[in-house]
């Protein structure tokens, strides 16, 4: 029983981050309907950045909001610079864009940080495990930052002016514009937005599975399949999908096929609910009346 | 009487395609002017030309300040507002959402009174608040298209068939809010009509379109009253 319990909350824990990086995907995918392939790329990189602020002597929470921060900057300059010349390019072409991105970033993180694991450390206590063994301090914080993220920017686009707009132009790019949104401005903010959520994801963890440049390669994938599994227009049915998926690797892979194949299983339960609900559970079945 | 809205030899197309070949147009400040014409003769791109939706060559002066070729998020905050072909709202959010995105660029403190006053035009709104724009029935959304533009305070209202697959009954409402919201705003209005008698009924001057040059124009009056305008072109 005991055990059980701390394999459902480890997958909460893993699960927020797969919820965090499947929002991130599912925010640009709204917007522009491709997926980025760079984003996990683009948290490793982040996650670089905090290190590098932390190891200069920097404090952990002053380097965890700089990161943050530099992380928005980025993403809103690599929208301007990089994807809003490809507008009106083909499919294709986008790809290409952000396979090129990938590229870039998995290069840059290899010459400037080297290929070499490291340690990256965590703020929370994770020494002596709390609630009896259920669960360490790191998971604990991990998925309280994860839920207040999520949290976050669930009240940014439901209750702000801002996110309203960031929505209407996501579903909508030329009425929004006859309302006098500014589109473009609101795409390099959600890739900004992508870029920081992305970010604090890489940051919660590399303390768990160490700081590579392949570091989020598999979280990506998992997080994808999170996405793919709730919807992948609706931001709400990814995070749940992401939160679906932690839990059903973490219980399968104790419980049913062993750690090797968890992987496979997740996968496989993934392509038996897509196939029965090709939008995902919690697709959006836009309602309309032609 | 001033000019509010005036086109010289404005020309327009898609890509290769041209479509407008120089049109000369004026809509007065608080006139409304129609713009009639066959399917396909270049109303639609008219409107989209004089928000920027389209490449133009040629003149388009709001008030006196040239907005050709410029952003349409630019012009639509300079006061111009576009219920376009297909309504333009936003059929995933609610109403109460899209009447907050009609307002979006007003920073003055008098949006929620405004509300108030788009319920008196449109009581049915009021009750599909919470409702998703795309559930509203077909009358319902272009009351919405139009409260959502009307939000925005804007100085020129451009019109496109709002009238289209409506029942007459709801036309009737339609127009007869238009014309309150004339009087009381003092908004231009631009308006394309398939139903050139409504239109000419609306409207104190008024445009021919063919193939994407002006062949008639003048006082709409006049116009609804010559019956060879009528019969070689308006086909009644
Ligand atoms: N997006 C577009 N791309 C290419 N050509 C277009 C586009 N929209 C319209 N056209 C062409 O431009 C011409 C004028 O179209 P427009 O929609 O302005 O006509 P209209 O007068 O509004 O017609 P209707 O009464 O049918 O609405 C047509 O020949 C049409 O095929
Ligand atoms: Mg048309």
């Amino acid at each position: 029983m005991q055990g059980l319990a701390h394999q459902l909350v480890a997958g909460i824990a893993t699960g927020g981050i797969y919820a965090s990086v499947a929002l991130a995907l599912v925010m640009i995918y709204q917007s522009t309907h491709h997926l980025n392939f760079a984003q996990g790329e683009m948290a490793t990189f982040s996650t670089y950045i905090a290190l590098t602020l932390i190891n200069v002597g920097l404090p952990y929470w002053i380097a965890f909001v700089l990161t943050i921060l530099i992380s928005f900057a980025m993403g809103v300059f690599i929208e301007r610079v990089m994807l809003k010349p490809m507008h009106n390019a083909s499919v294709l072409a986008n790809v290409g864009v952000f396979i090129g991105l990938l590229l870039v970033f998995r290069n840059a993180m290899g010459w400037i940080f080297d290929y070499t694991i490291k340690a990256f450390p965590s703020p929370f206590e994770s020494d002596h495990p709390l609630l009896g063994g259920l669960i360490s301090g790191h998971e604990l914080g991990s998925t309280a930052v994860t839920l207040g993220v999520l949290g976050i920017v669930y009240v940014f686009f439901r209750f702000t002016k801002l996110g309203l707009a960031m929505r209407a132009a996501a579903f909508n790019a030329s009425s929004s514009r006859l309302v006098g949104i500014r589109v473009g401005w609101m795409l390099a903010l959600g890739w900004g937005l992508a870029a920081a959520i992305g970010a604090i994801a890489g940051m919660m963890i590399a303390p768990v599975v160490f700081l590579e440049p392949n570091m989020m390669l598999g979280i990506l994938l998992y997080a994808f399949a999170g996405a793919l599994l709730g919807g992948i227009d609706n931001p709400g049915g990814a995070v749940i999908g992401g939160f679906a998926v932690g839990i059903i690797e973490n219980l399968g892979g104790a419980y049913l096929v062993g750690t090797e194949l968890k992987l496979t299983l997740a996968l496989g339960i993934i392509i038996c609910v897509l196939l029965v609900k090709p939008s995902g559970l919690f697709g959006r079945v836009v309602q309309s009346r032609v | 009487m001033t000019a509010l809205l005036e086109l010289r030899d404005l020309h327009a197309g898609y890509g290769q395609t041209r479509v407008l070949h120089g049109i000369d147009l004026t809509v007065d400040a608080g006139g409304v002017t129609a713009l009639l014409g066959a399917n396909g003769a270049g109303k639609t791109t008219t409107l989209r030309a004089v928000c920027g939706m389209v490449r133009t060559t040629g003149e388009v002066t709001l008030a006196g300040e040239r907005i050709d070729n410029r952003a349409t998020e630019d012009i639509a905050r300079r006061g111009v507002a576009h219920v376009p072909d297909g309504r333009g709202t936003f059929m995933e959010l609610t109403v109460e959402e899209n009447f907050k995105l009609g307002a979006y660029v007003r920073k003055d403190r008098e949006v929620t009174s405004d509300f108030e006053q788009m319920f008196g035009y449109f009581p049915r709104l009021r009750q599909r608040w919470k409702q998703q724009a795309g559930t509203l029935s077909g009358g319902e959304q272009q009351m919405l298209a139009i409260a959502r533009a009307l939000l925005l305070r804007p100085r020129l209202l451009l019109l496109d068939e709002p009238s289209f697959g409506l029942a007459p009954l709801i036309v009737q409402d339609i127009f007869g809010i238009l014309r309150q919201v004339r009087e009381a705003q003092g908004v231009g209005i631009l308006i394309v009509e398939q139903n050139a008698n409504l239109a000419l009924d609306f409207a104190d001057r008024a445009y021919l379109l063919e193939t994407g040059r002006i062949v008639v124009s003048g006082p709409a009056q006049e116009i609804r009253e010559d019956e060879q305008i009528r019969r070689s072109y308006l086909g009644y």
